[in-house]
């Protein structure tokens, strides 16, 4: 589990470079790709939810931190959640999917495929529904913690 | 304008586009400017107050999609705000694009490093074993020095990505017919990880949200194609190998 998290860590961090992140913000590409992966694992061994669903919350908290650094940081989330989200995308549902086609065990090459697309739709849906709380949200947030600086 | 062309190139998502051209519009006093946006291209009119010189400017550019930099998407979203603040003047504000356009990428060996660890981190984070995941790490790092070597050359992206995932498979294949890994599955997920094409696919779905249809579904398009196409890659590589060694290993 831990190994697993680390390396979700690592591996957000070098898609983060291969996207050409700027340097500063690599842990905090890490540190989102980790939290996404950490949900997503512990909902599907402990919560007993189904993939699709956890995925869908993994991916409603990778937006949700994407949009918080990004106010933070005053830079696009664009740069946290691109990278962020690469845990979550199915890439293996594509090679079972292909796999099981090619191995003419059509069944499962359908299951794997609508798991895939469910998967997908989930990681769609985070997105859009993150997307639609207003900006003033995430500054309001960013304001409070701010306040007692500029008061001191 | 020159911001938004390299917010285009590099990975942005279509309002962010728009809202930058607007603010860089505004502030240097362009009094009516219109853009649409779409995935490959800019459609401008701008004309300043009818009282002051300088006319009507209008021009339709073609943006080609390449390689995402999302440093230089950072670094021109960066320079629109402190525009708007009134720090730069026209000639700065050009003078400061043109060195995020020349902005150095990562440099060959750091991308091909991060395209093999990133291969050996997902192949073990999908339940693959040590060894299995120093396979990926070789085959994501041949993976990406072919991506980056066809990348310059004339081939198709759809060409590319199927050979791109045929190689990997192979690489994986190989390695696991002499004795290298555990889970030959889990080493192929790994090695593929690097062409998913997760920038258009949250991009398309951020401008679908927005209300950006067009755009989000070109982009959803191209994600939905490269997608196809790695899956197309491994199947053929499979198949080649279930005809030549009988599917022993399968």
């Amino acid at each position: 589990m831990i190994g697993q998290m680390i390396a979700a860590v690592f591996g957000t961090v070098a898609f983060s470079v291969l996207f050409g992140v700027p340097r500063q913000y690599y842990i905090y590409c890490g540190f989102v790709g980790g939290a996404g992966w950490v949900l997503y694992s512990l909902l599907t061994v402990y919560a007993h939810c189904t993939a699709t669903e956890a995925t869908f919350f993994a991916a409603f908290l990778v937006v949700l931190l994407s949009r918080f650094l990004a106010v933070w940081e005053r830079c696009p989330a664009t740069v946290f959640l691109t990278t962020g989200i690469f845990p979550l995308v199915p890439g293996a549902g594509i090679y079972w999917t292909a796999y099981y086609l090619v191995t003419d065990r059509l069944a499962e090459a359908a299951d794997n495929g609508f798991a895939a697309i469910k998967a997908v739709f989930a990681i769609v849906l985070g997105i859009v529904l993150v997307f639609e709380v207003p900006d003033s949200f995430f500054k309001l947030k960013k304001e409070k913690t701010n306040l007692p600086e500029k008061r001191s | 304008m020159e911001a938004g062309h390299i917010l285009l190139e590099n990975g942005a998502e279509i309002a962010r586009v728009e809202e930058t051209m607007e603010r860089i519009c505004q502030h240097f006093g362009v009094e009516y400017e219109d853009f649409f946006v779409l995935s490959n291209g800019i459609f401008t009119t701008g004309s300043r107050n009818p009282n002051s010189p300088g006319g009507q400017y209008a021009r339709v550019q073609h943006i080609p999609v390449k390689g995402t930099q999302l440093d230089k998407v950072v670094a021109v979203n960066q320079l629109s705000r402190e525009v708007s603040e009134g720090h730069y003047s026209i000639e700065q504000t050009k003078e400061g694009l043109e060195k995020i356009r020349r902005m150095p990428g990562k440099s060959f060996h750091m991308q091909v490093l991060a395209s093999g660890v990133g291969s050996a981190c997902f192949c073990y984070l999908f339940g693959g074993s040590l060894t299995d995941s120093v396979v990926a790490f070789a085959a994501g790092v041949v993976l990406y020095v072919f991506v980056l070597l066809v990348g310059t050359s004339r081939m198709s992206k759809i060409t590319k990505n199927i050979c791109g995932s045929a190689l990997a498979t192979l690489i994986c294949i190989l390695s696991y017919w002499l004795g290298l890994g555990e889970n030959l599955s889990h080493m192929i997920i790994g090695s593929i990880i690097p062409l998913v094409p997760g920038v258009p696919f949250t991009n398309g779905i951020r401008d679908i949200a927005n209300g950006d249809y067009i755009s989000g579904a070109v982009r959803l398009l191209d994600a939905t194609l490269v997608f196809l196409c790695v899956a197309i890659g491994v199947g053929v590589m499979f198949l080649i190998y279930h005809r030549v060694f009988g599917g022993l290993l399968l």
